[in-house]
This record gives structure tokens, sequence and C-alpha cells, in this order.
């Protein structure tokens, strides 16, 4: 990697503030909240903004607030969401932070900018004379995309394991910028685009994420990645569901991550549960339905076929687990760390 | 004993974990400048032109150094000085460096690098051994037998078809190691200044300060006497920084060019391109036994993938194949290996160097052995563990060998008799063992000096200095000499100061490679202590008029062996001897013995002992995805003696961490796009974060046992244990996902797609097995037959003088 770019920092203590400055700036200015990401994109050059607009500063992205559900600041880092004591009946929440990369950077790291973080690819995220030495890509600064020679669209993939979690919780997203500001279902947020991956205008600051009440509810969230730490996800379930005394589904969410250039519900497969109690062959159905919307693509971590393949498997886990079953073994065997 | 095998704080210790130590990069000096390299977009190309006019003209620039500046190559081994410190007429991979920027600061030289304009005519390139064998133009190098083969050996020890066809059974196993890199933290650095005389230092993250030396001397055609190379600690070696590299040529004649200290620090991907790592090796074992288990023979065939520089691969090859009859009896032996070029970057040695391929092929395949003779695999291996003081058909000289003890100590510790065959579906065990060297019996170029050398000062202060030329590479070299030194002198290893690794003020020690340090610096160490203990001992026993030997030293006095509470303190004892002799010092130097094997290839093998190890390893798989988790390593390590318990336990849980990153994740891969869109053959990850290796929540608790057996010629007996620990985990791991769940892996690294692609075919009623499927046609020479030593010979060959042999190391 390369020593960072030149930039100019802002540091404002206000949305308001932050909001005109990026207003003013215009797409040459970008916000940070937390910069785990993004400085290494800057030293390889993905990004290079003339300004960056830190976001550490202002306060209020670091409320947590009561109302109907829970509303989180944008700007709470991973660690402090994954002790927010108001945030744990949102099992799924907890589960997905708590797997992000290592301690060192969920302790800088901030939820919004999981939410936000950009689309991975083994063919982009490498410095800047490794991507010189293929002539660039699709994403960056070239023409083809050599995931898919023959694609359009960059592949590149979403690589965020808050959302997923959060869009089975049914979670909403607030985007504020100078002029206005908008609340939209999180899931809404994402396009299917490894370029365009994010519907925030680049004026926009996502400030808040409001999460509907817990009562009923159980979620989980279930990370495939090779190692036990820093691994971003090729693979990421998250399940919530709202059960009846007698355990019959009522209400339920399935969500995928790292297998798109968006993260998605498969409201197919959550279907095939309500009404039904969990049994083995209702999860096996619905492990099915939602795995065939799984389309990992060759430019990440681990096997193809295999990610593909074991997908079903992960939404099993997630299901049984929903279902009650002790799933500590399971886990600590593939997360190496009971959640 | 009083020092040696006491568990103490390593020496470097304190300043390590402060963060005192100063490593390359932290060494800051007047006036100095930074260095870039650029490197080669392209895997093979013809350099047309290179044009650095505009990179020259750039504000904070002061040098632009390209290939014309370098009209001499070099090579760690003599044979084959193949690479330039910077290429001038053609690259051969993807980080080739083409052109260095010598400026004010890091960021001047990236921005430079950027107007370096250079026209390259693209060739055709070579991505596999097999592309290399059927590709005789372009030649990626000038030299070699032909095409692309680097390198090509036979040797036969004994009538191996023979014996294969006179056994009950013959097995025949293709099998892939895939190639790693060696993944140390610090990431190398250099500084290059004019020392106060006008001569060049060299502060280098080097492993072999003596060899680099000698190739600095070389490339910039200067007198070695005017070159000073100092050792800086490591942050890790592995075998990684044992070849001179380019950015220490380059950034020693920056400094020589401008008269100002110059520094480079390599960035994480030029890590993964300077490389030297774990071969690539697909190989073919056909072994004979008898129906009880004895091997009668083995032929083994080696492919190796060289990548773009000669590097070690001369030893290298050697290596795939010399360690195999040293753990088992095996009355019969033939060897062949081919070495080829390929256009990615070089590899060469890594903990292990050559031999945890060919061993965990061995390893395995002796599982399967077991299997069909239905014995138990460890019952079968105590059977034909390999005898102290014997010779093995390649006429090596086996010393102590505590191979059975090993086994005895984990196959009871682990529950082997409870657990084999016995767990569980989806849980297994597997066990597996192995030998290594420790060091190399000859030095990488011909010579007759000694391989370490130790030198002690000691003063009317009581301060012990030793200094010896040996590399301290996180490995506790420093902290053995100590102890060393401190033990015969009766102090305490904290009262020996140590300077070590550099060549301006310390005696030649070839470096730290082939597990060779604590032996030989050990011996040289003991030979240096007695000799200044015995000048001290002659002075003080004038005191008590008796004869030296009734003497003792221990706990920092020196006293009457018959009445303790008569002596004095040891700095007592030195200011008599300074009275008495004058300045005080002693040297001791070492040179291992002249091995029994006479034909040309010999020098490879030979080593002053051997250590030994068996491994058990607990897997959990999950039958449904593949998965593999793993709870429990036990391992037992035959070590001789242990001078430090904590550095050697340090070093064994350091070995199994990376036996079973390897096992399980590490791959050094490589992605070549599609040929009518692009001519790229890139490195698949060079970083870090994707670069898979486990982290300490993947690591496995690990059982650890010393099996103590004092070698004789060894310093207190003591053998390494910085490599040979690391050869049983991969086949051990293998051999348990076998017990775990019936599936075959007969390649590296296993993966759970792996597993679970075995399992699929195993539920259709195919083979169980994923794995290469055949060895291709490799034009191996007619072999050097030397008969073994139980069949009449001398050690030397009786046929076929085979390929030009020298440089055995």
């Amino acid at each position: 990697m390369m020593r960072l770019p030149w930039f100019e920092f802002r540091a404002p203590s206000s949305v308001a503030e932050a909001a005109r400055i990026l207003a003013a700036e215009g797409p040459d200015a970008m916000p940070i909240a937390g910069g785990t990401d993004l400085l290494p994109n800057m030293k390889r050059r993905h990004q290079t903004p003339r300004t960056l607009v830190s976001l550490r500063r202002i306060e209020s992205l670091k409320k947590v607030s009561n109302g109907a559900g829970l509303t989180l600041g944008a700007g709470l880092t991973l660690t402090e969401v994954i002790h927010e004591p108001k945030a744990q009946p949102y099992g799924a929440l907890r589960q997905a932070a708590a797997q992000v990369a290592t301690v060192h950077l969920r302790n800088m790291g901030t939820l919004g900018g999981n939410l936000c973080l950009d689309t991975r690819c083994t063919y982009y995220n490498q410095n800047y004379e490794w991507r010189k030495a293929i002539d660039f890509c699709l994403k960056k600064d070239g023409g083809i995309c050599w995931v898919a020679t023959a694609s359009k669209r960059c592949v590149a993939m979403s690589s965020t394991d808050c959302a997923p979690a959060l869009i089975a919780i049914g979670a909403k997203a607030k985007l504020v910028s100078a002029t206005d500001e908008r609340e939209l279902a999180l899931e809404s947020l994402y396009n299917n685009d490894g370029i365009e991956y994010l519907k925030r205008r680049p004026d926009e600051i996502l400030t808040e994420i409001r999460l509907p009440p817990a009562a009923g509810w159980r979620s989980t969230y279930w990370k495939l990645r090779r190692r036990g730490a820093f691994d971003f996800p090729v693979l990421g379930v998250a399940a919530a569901a709202r059960f009846a005394k007698d355990g019959t589904v009522e209400e339920a969410r399935i969500a995928l991550g790292a297998v798109a250039s968006r993260p998605f519900l498969v409201p197919k497969a959550a279907e095939a549960l309500v009404g039904k109690k969990l049994t083995d062959d209702v999860i096996a159905e619905a492990a099915t339905l939602a795995a065939s919307r799984a389309k990992p693509m060759d430019n990440a971590d681990l096997d193809l076929y295999w990610r593909k393949q074991v997908a079903a498997d992960f939404v099993g886990y997630a299901l049984r687990e929903l279902r009650g079953d002790d799933m500590r073994g399971t886990r600590l065997r593939i997360a190496r760390q009971i959640l | 004993m009083k020092v040696i095998g006491k568990p103490r704080r390593r020496v470097d210790g304190w300043a390590k974990v402060t963060g005192r130590t100063r490593f390359a990069d932290d060494i800051v000096l007047p006036r100095m400048l930074h260095m870039k390299l650029l490197r080669s977009p392209l895997p093979h190309a013809e350099i047309e032109a290179i044009d650095v006019s505009r990179a020259e003209k750039l504000a904070g620039v002061q040098l632009v150094l390209t290939g014309k500046d370098f009209p001499v190559t070099f090579g760690i081994m003599p044979v084959s000085q193949d690479e330039y410190p910077l290429a001038s007429d053609r690259v051969r991979f993807v980080g080739d460096p083409v052109a260095a920027v010598i400026a004010r600061d890091e960021q001047t030289c990236t921005e430079a690098l950027d107007l370096i304009e250079v026209k390259y005519r693209p060739l055709k390139t070579i991505a596999t051994p097999e592309e290399a064998l059927a590709t005789t133009e372009p030649r990626i190098h000038e030299y070699g037998p032909h095409g692309n083969i680097h390198r090509l050996q036979a040797h036969e020890f004994g009538d191996v078809e023979e014996a294969l066809g006179s056994s009950d059974y013959v097995f025949e196993d293709v099998f892939f190691y895939e190639g790693n890199t060696h993944l140390a933290i610090e990431q190398q650095a250099a500084v290059a200044a004019l020392e106060d005389a006008g001569g060049l230092v060299l502060y280098s993250s080097t492993q072999n300060p003596h060899y680099l030396h000698r190739e600095l001397a070389r490339v910039l055609q200067m007198p070695a006497s005017r070159i000073r190379v100092v050792a800086t600690p490591n942050g890790g070696g592995f075998g990684g920084r044992c070849d001179p590299a380019n950015h220490e040529m380059v950034v020693a004649k920056a400094a020589l060019a401008l008269g100002r200290p110059v520094k480079i620090c390599l960035s994480r991907e030029e890590v993964f391109y300077v490389h030297r790592g774990r071969h690539p090796v697909l190989m073919k074992f056909r072994t004979g036994v008898t129906k009880d288990g004895r091997l009668t023979g083995i032929h083994l065939q080696t492919l190796l993938d060289g990548g773009a520089y000669g590097s070690h691969g001369a030893a290298s090859t050697f290596y795939t194949g010399v360690l195999t009859p040293t753990t088992y009896e095996l009355p019969r032996f033939k060897f062949e290996a081919c070495r080829t070029f390929t256009n990615k970057p070089p590899c060469g040695p890594k903990r292990g160097h050559g031999t945890p391929q060919p061993r965990f092929g061995q390893e395995v395949q002796l599982d399967k052995i077991a299997e069909k003779l239905g014995l138990d695999p460890a019952e079968m291996r105590l059977r034909i563990a390999v005898k102290p003081n014997s010779l093995t058909a390649n006429w090596l000289r086996i010393g102590s060998a505590g191979l059975a003890e090993c086994i005895r100590q984990v196959v009871e510790r682990s529950g082997w008799k409870e657990k084999f065959r016995k767990l569980p579906e989806g849980r297994g065990v597997g066990l597996a063992c192995s030998a290594y060297m420790c060091g190399a019996g000859l030095p990488i170029y011909w010579n007759k000096m000694p391989h370490s050398g130790v030198q002690l000062l000691a003063d009317r202060s009581g301060q012990v200095t030793a200094l010896c030329g040996a590399t301290e590479i996180g490995q506790g070299s420093d902290d053995v000499l100590a102890a060393m030194v401190a033990e015969v002198l009766g102090i305490g290893a904290e009262d020996v100061r140590v300077l070590t690794g550099d060549t301006g003020l310390t005696p030649v020690d070839l470096g730290s490679y082939s597990s060779r340090v604590t032996v030989m610096m050990g011996n040289a160490a003991i030979q240096a202590a007695e000799a200044l203990k015995a000048r001290i001992a002659e002075a003080a026993s004038e005191q008590f008029q008796v004869a030296p030997n009734r003497l003792e030293f221990a706990n920092g006095r020196v006293f009457l062996a018959a009445d303790a509470s008569k002596g004095m303190a040891f700095r007592e004892a030195i200011e008599l001897a300074e009275a008495k002799f004058g300045t005080l010092g002693s040297v001791g130097s070492y040179r291992p013995p002249d091995p029994p094997g006479r034909y040309k290839g010999a020098g490879a093998g030979p080593s002053p002992a051997y250590s030994y190890t068996a491994c058990v390893v607990e897997v959990e798989v999950d039958r449904a995805t593949g998965w593999i988790a793993v709870p429990k390593i036990w391992i037992a390590h035959d070590i001789g003696r242990v001078i430090n318990p904590v550095l050697a336990r340090g070093q064994v849980v350091g070995s199994v961490y990376m036996g079973l990153a390897e096992a399980l994740m590490e791959e050094q891969v490589f992605r070549r796009l599609p040929p009518k869109l692009s001519n790229a053959l890139v490195h698949k990850f060079p970083s870090l974060l994707e670069y898979k290796s486990p982290t300490s929540l993947d690591m496995p608790e690990v059982e650890t046992v010393f099996v103590e057996d004092p070698d004789p010629n060894c310093p207190f007996g003591a053998k390494e244990v910085g490599q040979g620990p690391l050869l049983p985990v991969p086949p051990a791991l293998a051999n348990a996902i076998y017990d775990a769940v019936g599936v075959r892996i007969d390649e590296l690294p296993i993966t759970p797609d792996k597993v679970l692609r075995a399992l699929e075919k195993k539920a259709k009623g195919e083979e169980p097995r994923v794995g290469p499927e055949h060895f291709p046609a490799v034009p191996y020479p007619e072999p050097v037959v030397v008969p073994p030593p139980w069949e009449g010979g001398d050690g030397n060959a009786v046929k076929g003088a085979g390929p030009k042999v020298k440089v055995p190391a």
C-alpha cells in the first residue's frame, strides 16, 4: 500500500454543519465515520477525496434513544453497539457487530460506517500497482469486470455484517442533507450494483438507525468466513421471527448478505415459515428457498461453488437457533467463539 | 546445571515488549533519504526503453537508479547467480524491480515512480511446472539443462525396482503441497550509510549477514573489508530473509552514490513479491512394504515450481528428497527431482526447507499402508523407527534418535488407543512423525573454514561480552548464546552481554538458517567459554594454592569444589586473570564433521545431528459442509536437551501454528486473466487480510512434550527445535480427517470444499479422495548410483556422474 494521499480534514460538531460542508464541497468530499475501511482504501487509491468530513465529534450521532422501538445513532462504535444494554433484545445485531473484523477495528469502526461499507472484490481490494498490472477493472479506473468479463455491471460484493442483521430486524435508516431529510427501509438503502451500491447521495449523512419494538421477536445472525476474526463475510444469514406462545411463527424475515452487491430479504423463504412451527422439515424447506437466492461470485475467499452449496446449511443454523436449539457447539466450530 | 534447562525470561525479552528493540525501520540517521522501487507490472517482458527524465526532475528527488547501474548479478547459491539488483533487459514476474527512486521522503518517491516510463515488449508467460516442461521457448533464463527446467537430478541407493518387485505390497500415490509464504510480521527494511572512515554500512533485517556481505562486495565491486553488514533484530524470519535481496543491493549503491544515508521499507505487497517461500511440489511415492509393515524401498519423484529465479532452488530441490530416509529404516531409495522456472515470485527456503512437502506425502502414505495392512499406524511406525547411531541408505549419519519415545509420548497423552478408529463419526485423530537436520553439514559456498565463531571478552568490571555473527530473528539465539557462556562460567545469562550479527565486529557465523545456530554457535561458544574459564581458573587457583581443576564456577562465584566457603566473586577472579595474563579474551569455533557420503550430491542432507518429532491431531469434521475444526494437538519433540524451556516451547507452538496454517489455509497462488483480454499473471492476494493464516481464535490447544536424549555432537546435547516440529502437523491433520470421515485429501491446503467434494464422491461409491490425479513425464537424467552402506558401498557412486552438483547446502 502507498501512504495516504493528501486531503483536507474537517471535523464539524453538528450534523447540520457536516451537511453544509458536504453540500458545499460536492462529490469530492466524503464523510468518514471510523475510517477503518476508508483509510486503507485511500492508501490503495480506491477513493481519493479532496476533503474528509469527520463525523466523530458529532455527539448527536452517538445517541441511543427509546421510542417505539430503539433508535441508534450511526456514530456509535461497533463495540458500543455490542455492549449497549438497550440493544440486547436484538440478538442478530449484537452477533453481527461482534463478528466484524477485530476488536481494535470495532473500537474505531461505527455502525453507520459498516452499513455504508464499500463493496468488495478480489480484483478491486488490491493496491494501485496490482490493479495496474491487470489494467484495472470496471469498479475503478478500468473497463472490464474480471469476475464476469461479459458483465456490464460491477459484481463487487456487499460485505457489511450489520446490514442483513438490521434488515431482518426491520430497521429503517435516516438520511440528512443540508436541504432535506428522509427515512427509508434499510433494505432500500442498497442497489444491486457494485459501484452505485448505495442510494445515499454524496451530500447525505446517515444519522440514525430505527429499530422496531423487539417484543415477541427473536433474531440471529450467522456469518461464514474462513477465520474467527478479521475476515469479511462470504455469506451472512440473518433471521428474525415472532412466535406465538405455542411456537408457531407469526411473522418472519430472512436476509442474506455477501452473496450479491446488496444485502436483501428473501420473502418467499420467510413466508414458508409463517403459520408453522419450526420443524426440521419446515426449516429445510425455508433454507432451500433462501439458499436458492444466494449468487456468490468468484471474487471472494473460499470456493465459490462450496459457498453456494452451504448457504442452506447456514440458513438452517439460524432457524434452529431461533427455534431454541442449543447451537453453541456449532457456533464455536464456525465462529470460533460463543456469541 | 544452573542455567541450561531452567525456564528464564529471554535476554532480549524486556527490550522487545517495551518497544526498545531497534528494528531496521527504527533506524533514523541524520540527512537520511528514502527509497522506493518501481516494480514490473508485467509477468514476462523485455524492457525496450526506460525514461527516467521526468522523475529526476521532480522536486525532492535526489537520484534515480536503473538496471544499467548494476552490471553484476547475484544469487545466494554460487550455481544460480541469476538476479540483477534492478532488471536491465528482462522482467520475469509481476513485482520484479526495474528502477529505484531516492528522495527526501516516501511520498515523493511514490510520485516519482509514476513518472518513470518503461516500454515493455510482452513475452509468453509460464504459470505452472507443466507449462514450463512443455515450453522450450521463450526461456525465462538462459541457463539450466534445457527449456524452462532449472535443475534436474537423480540418485539411486540400491536397486529399488528389484526391492519393489519382491515386496508384498507396492503403494503408489501422488501428492501436492501448495506453495506458501513466510508471513513474518516485520516487513523487510534496510538502511545504508557511509561510516566515518568512508566504508559502507548496511543495517538490514537479514537472517544471513555473512552471505549478504559477500554478495554486496560482488555486486558493488568493492572489497568486502570496506563493507559492514549489521543484521538488525528480525521481526520473524522463517527463511524469508536468507537470500540477499534486491532492495539491499540498491539501497547500498544509493548511499554510496549520494554519500547520505538511505532507507527503504518494503510494503506488505512487496514482501509477497520478494517471497522465497515454500515451493509448490508435486510428488509421487512408490513404496514397497512387507506384510508386517516394514519398508523395502521408496522411489520418490518430485516436481518443483521454482518461480522466476534460482534463489536457494538448487538446495531446495535436494531437500524434497534427501531427508526421506531419516525417519524410518529404509533399505533402498531412489530419488528424482526437477525444479522449473515460472513467471512468479521466486520460491526458496521456508521453515523446513523443501522437506515438509515430501514428509506430507510420506506420512499420509504410511497411514494408507497401515490401513491396508490392518496395523495401528503408531505401532507400525514404532517398529520401523530409525535406530540411533546408524547410517541411512543415502549415507546420512544418524546420532541420537528419540523418535520411538516421541511416538510413545503422544500416543499416551492423546489417548490414541481409545480414540483411533473409535471416535464417533465426524471426529478423528491422526498421527505423523518427522526428522529434521540440526544445521547443514556444508556451507553454501565451498570452504574449509568454521561455520560459526564466538569471541569472548572479559575485563575487571566483571562483564563478559559474547560476540558472534549469528542473527537474532526472534527465535532466541541471543538468549542461547548467553545461556551457554553463562553455564560454563557459572554466571547468570543476564550477566553476559551479547553482540551478534555484525560483520564489522563479530566473528563469522553463516547465519540463522537450516536450524544450525544452537548447535554450531553453541559448540563454538562452549569452546570459547572453556578457554576463558581455564585462564580465570589458573589465575584464581594460585590464591588457594590448588590445581585449577579443583575450582568450581557457579552462582557468580569461583570456589573450591571441596569447600564452597573458600572462594571469591567471579569479578575478583577476572581481576586476578587480567593481572596475570593481560587483556582477557578467547575464541571458539565450530565446523561440522565431514559427511560419510562421497558421491556427487552427498553434501545435501548431512548434519551433526537429527531431531525427531511425533504429532497427534484431533479434528471435528462436519459431514454436511466439510467444515474442519481442530480442538487439540499433542506434539513430542526429541530436542536432545532443552536450553530454555520458555523459548523451546515457543518454537514448538509456533511450528504447530505454521504447520496447521499450511495444512488448512495458506496458499501463495496466482491468477491468470483470460489470455484473449490480458497478459496478466498476478499474485491472487498479496495482503495480510486475504492471504489467510489462522488467528489466535483459530489455534487449538497444544500440548508439548520434550524428549531429552542429549546428542554427543551438540552443545550440552541440545538439538534443533525451530523447524522440525512443523513437519508432522500437515500429514497428521490429513490422517485425522480420514479417521473422522473416511476421505483422503492428498493435497494441501485441506479446505472444507475439498472435504465435501470427497464426501460426495464417497456417497456415490467413487474413490473418496481429492488430490492430484497424475504425475507428468519429467525428463529425469540417468541416476547417480550409490550402493547403500549395507550393500558393500564406501559412499562413492559406482555409476553415473549425474548432473554437476557442487553446491549442496
